[in-house]
C-alpha cells in the first residue's frame, strides 16, 4: 500500500517539476495544453480500468465525455430568462440559478455550474446503465462494435440537434467556480491554478483506481477478465461487476467532459467523434492495457504532442496507426507489467537458465 | 440428511437428449461419484446443477431451496462450488490471488469501499489473506503462493483449483474430473485430498473416469448412460451390476 501512494506522490512531484520547468523557461503557455491533457488523461485512466483490468472494451467513451460536456455547456448557457415559468422561478428561489452578463452586456439567467455538473453525471450514469446492461452481455469484437455504435449515435445526436448548436457546438460556457476563490476557466491569469486543479483531479482519480485494483473488487474484475465462467462459479456476480466498472469509467469520462468544457469555454461535436474514442483506446493499448501508470504516462506524452499540433493534419492517423501497430505486434501493450523480465529473458543467451532455481 | 436433490431433470440440445428425467440425492457428508461412458451427460448434468445451464424441466433442490433458475454466482454464494474439467484458473494472477478470489462470497468490500480504501477493508483483506494461507498450507502449496498460477505443473494447477473452491467454504463441492490429466501418484494424492475434504465436513459430488479412484473414495456411485440413470449403489455393488458392465464393456453375444 505504501508503494502505491509513493508512486502517486512521485507523479505529483513530476507535475510540480513540469510547472516549475515552464516557469523557469518562460513557457507558461504550455500549461494550457498540459491542462487539457490532464482532463483527457482522466478519460484514459477510467477507460484503462475498464479495458485493462476488467477486460471489457469500449469504443464509445468519447460519447460519454460529450454527454458530460454538452449537458454542462447547455445548462450553463441556456438563458432561462427567455423561458419564464413556475419551474424556473422555483429553481431561482432555491439558489440553483445564477444571473450574469454575456459578452455584450445582456443579462443571463443560467443553471449553476455545480448543479449542471451533477445533472451531467447523473444523466451519464443513467445512460451508461441503460446501454451497458444489454451491451456488456457481448464479448470481444461484438462488444467493440456495439460500443462503437453507441459512440456514433451520440455523435450524430449532438451533431444534428439544433439546441446543442449542431455542427458549431456550444460556446460562451462560463467558468466553474470552486471554493477558495478558484475557478476552472481558460483565462491566462488563472493558468497555473487550473493546471494544478486538473492534475490534482487526475491524481485523485489515480489514487481511487489504484486502491480499487488492489481491493476485493479489483481481484474480482481481474477474475472476470481472466475466466468469466470460473469467476461466476466463485460467486462473483459477473454481469453486475462489468456494468459497475463500465459506469465508473463512463463517469470518469463525463467528469472530464464537464471540466474541460468549462476550461475551454465550449464544446463541439468533434469531442464525441469516433476518432476520439479510437484515440483513447489506442493510448490505453500503448500504455500496456492493464497498466494505469503506463496509460497515464502515454496519455501525458501523446495528448500533449497532439494538442501542441506536432502531428499536424495526421493527428487522427497517428493514433489509428498506433492502435494498428500495437494490435499487430504487442497486443499486451507496450508498457506492460512484465516488460523488464520479458526483456531480460529475450537478451539472456540461454532462456532455460532463467527457469533454474 | 439430503443436501442436494436432483428431481426429474431433463435437458435437450436440438435433437440430442443429453439428460433424460434424471433423479438422485446426495446425502450430507458423503462422497458421491457420477460415472458413465463418454457422452453420457455427466458434464451437462454438472452444468445444470451448478447453474451454468437451465434444465428444460425438473427441479434441483440444494439445502432446501430450488436453485434450477438461479444464476451460477447465486448458487455459489449458497455454498455449492465447482471446479472445471478443463482447468479454469485466473491467468496473470498468482496462486495466492487465485485463492483469495475464492473468499469473495465471504467478504463485503464493494466499489466505493475499495476505491476509498476504507479501514474495514484492511481488516477484511488481512482475514482473506490469512484464510488463503491456511488453505494453501492444508494443500501444501504455500511455496508457490507468489507464482503465477497457470505456470505451475498441471497436477498442481488442479490442486490450486480445488483450493480456490475450498476458499469459498462450500457445503457441496462439485469436482469435474479432478484426476483428468494426472499421473498415478498425483491421482492417489488427489484421492487422499478428496477424502480429507469430506472429513472436514464438505459434501463432494464428482464426475470421474478413473475407476480405481471412484471405487476407493466414493460412498455411492450413480451410473449414467445416454442421459439416463442406469444404476445407483455402493461401489462394490456397482462393480457387479450387470447393466453397468454391459454399458462399459458391451454384451457377451
Amino acid at each position: 500500500m505504501a508503494r502505491r501512494y509513493f508512486a502517486v506522490a512521485a507523479f505529483a512531484g513530476l507535475i510540480v517539476a513540469i510547472q516549475l520547468g515552464t516557469l523557469f523557461t518562460g513557457t507558461g503557455y504550455y500549461l494550457t495544453q498540459l491542462t487539457m491533457t490532464a482532463y483527457y488523461s482522466l478519460v484514459i485512466v477510467g477507460l484503462c480500468m475498464l479495458i485493462g483490468y476488467a477486460g471489457q472494451i469500449s469504443l464509445g467513451h468519447a460519447g460519454f465525455f460529450a454527454i458530460g460536456g454538452y449537458v454542462a455547456a447547455f445548462l450553463t448557457t441556456c438563458n432561462l430568462k427567455l423561458h419564464p415559468g413556475v419551474f424556473v422561478s422555483l429553481l431561482s428561489k432555491s439558489g440553483a440559478l445564477v444571473a450574469r452578463h454575456d459578452a455584450y452586456g445582456g443579462s443571463l439567467l443560467t443553471v449553476h455550474p455545480w448543479l449542471a455538473c451533477v445533472a451531467a453525471i447523473l444523466l451519464t450514469i443513467v445512460i451508461a446503465y441503460l446501454v451497458g446492461g444489454p451491451v456488456l452481455k457481448l464479448k470481444g469484437h461484438y462488444l467493440a462494435m456495439a460500443t462503437l455504435g453507441i459512440g456514433i449515435i451520440i455523435y450524430r445526436i449532438v451533431l444534428g440537434t439544433e439546441f446543442l448548436g449542431a455542427a458549431d457546438g456550444i460556446s460562451d460556457v462560463p467558468g466553474f467556480p470552486l471554493p477558495a476563490g478558484l475557478i476552472i476557466t481558460g483565462d491566462a491569469s488563472s493558468r497555473i491554478s487550473n493546471y494544478y486543479l486538473a492534475w490534482g483531479l487526475v491524481i485523485l482519480g489515480m489514487a481511487l483506481l489504484l486502491n480499487l485494483i488492489h481491493s476485493r473488487v479489483g481481484r474480482a474484475l481481474a477474475a472476470v477478465h481472466g475466466a468469466e465462467d470460473a469467476a461466476g462459479a466463485m460467486g462473483i456476480p459477473t454481469a453486475r461487476y462489468k456494468l459497475n466498472v463500465f459506469v465508473l469509467s463512463a463517469v470518469f469520462a463525463a467528469l472530464a467532459g464537464v471540466f474541460l468544457t468549462h476550461y475551454n469555454g465550449g464544446i463541439g461535436p468533434s469531442e464525441a467523434g469516433v476518432m476520439k474514442s479510437v484515440r483513447y483506446v489506442a493510448i490505453v493499448a500503448i500504455g500496456g492495457m492493464a497498466n494505469l501508470w503506463g496509460a497515464l504516462s502515454m496519455s501525458l506524452v501523446l495528448n500533449y504532442l497532439s494538442l501542441r499540433g506536432y502531428f499536424g493534419t495526421y493527428d487522427d492517423t497517428v493514433f489509428g496507426v498506433i492502435l494498428l501497430l500495437i494490435m499487430l505486434f504487442a497486443p499486451d501493450g507496450l508498457l506492460r507489467r512484465h516488460l523488464l523480465s520479458d526483456l531480460k529473458r529475450a537478451v539472456s543467451p540461454n532462456p532455460a537458465e532463467e527457469e533454474a532455481p | 440428511m439430503t443436501l442436494l436433490s436432483v428431481r426429474g431433470v431433463s435437458k435437450r440440445f436440438g435433437g440430442l437428449q443429453a439428460v433424460n428425467d434424471l433423479s438422485f440425492d446426495v446425502a450430507t457428508g458423503s462422497i458421491k461419484a457420477l460415472i458413465g461412458p463418454n457422452g453420457a451427460g455427466k458434464t451437462t448434468l454438472f452444468n445444470l446443477i451448478s447453474g451454468f445451464l437451465r434444465p428444460d424441466c425438473g427441479e434441483i433442490v440444494f439445502g432446501g431451496a430450488e436453485v434450477q433458475a438461479m444464476p451460477s454466482f447465486q448458487i455459489a454464494s449458497r455454498g455449492m462450488v465447482r471446479t472445471f474439467q478443463h482447468i479454469r484458473l485466473f491467468p496473470k494472477m498468482t496462486v495466492l490471488e487465485n485463492i483469495m478470489v475464492g473468499r469473495h462470497v465471504h467478504s463485503n468490500a464493494g466499489f466505493l469501499a475499495g476505491m476509498l480504501n476504507l479501514p474495514f477493508t484492511w481488516r477484511e483483506e488481512r482475514r482473506i489473506r490469512e484464510k488463503s494461507f491456511e488453505i494453501m498450507e492444508l494443500l501444501g502449496i504455500v511455496a508457490h503462493a507468489g507464482t503465477e498460477a497457470i505456470s505451475l505443473a498441471y497436477g498442481q494447477q488442479r490442486v490450486v483449483e480445488v483450493g480456490r473452491a475450498l476458499a469459498c467454504e462450500p457445503k457441496l463441492l462439485l469436482l469435474d474430473e479432478p484426476a483428468a490429466g494426472l499421473n498415478m501418484r498425483e491421482t492417489n494424492e488427489m484421492g487422499g485430498l478428496i477424502s480429507r475434504i469430506r472429513d472436514m465436513g464438505v459434501t463432494v459430488l464428482l464426475v470421474e473416469h478413473d475407476m480405481s479412484l471412484v471405487m476407493k473414495i466414493s460412498d455411492e456411485v450413480v451410473v449414467l448412460s445416454y442421459g439416463q440413470k442406469i444404476a445407483e449403489d455402493r461401489p462394490l455393488a456397482i462393480q457387479k451390476n450387470r447393466e453397468v458392465i454391459r454399458v462399459y464393456l458391451g454384451d457377451d453375444e
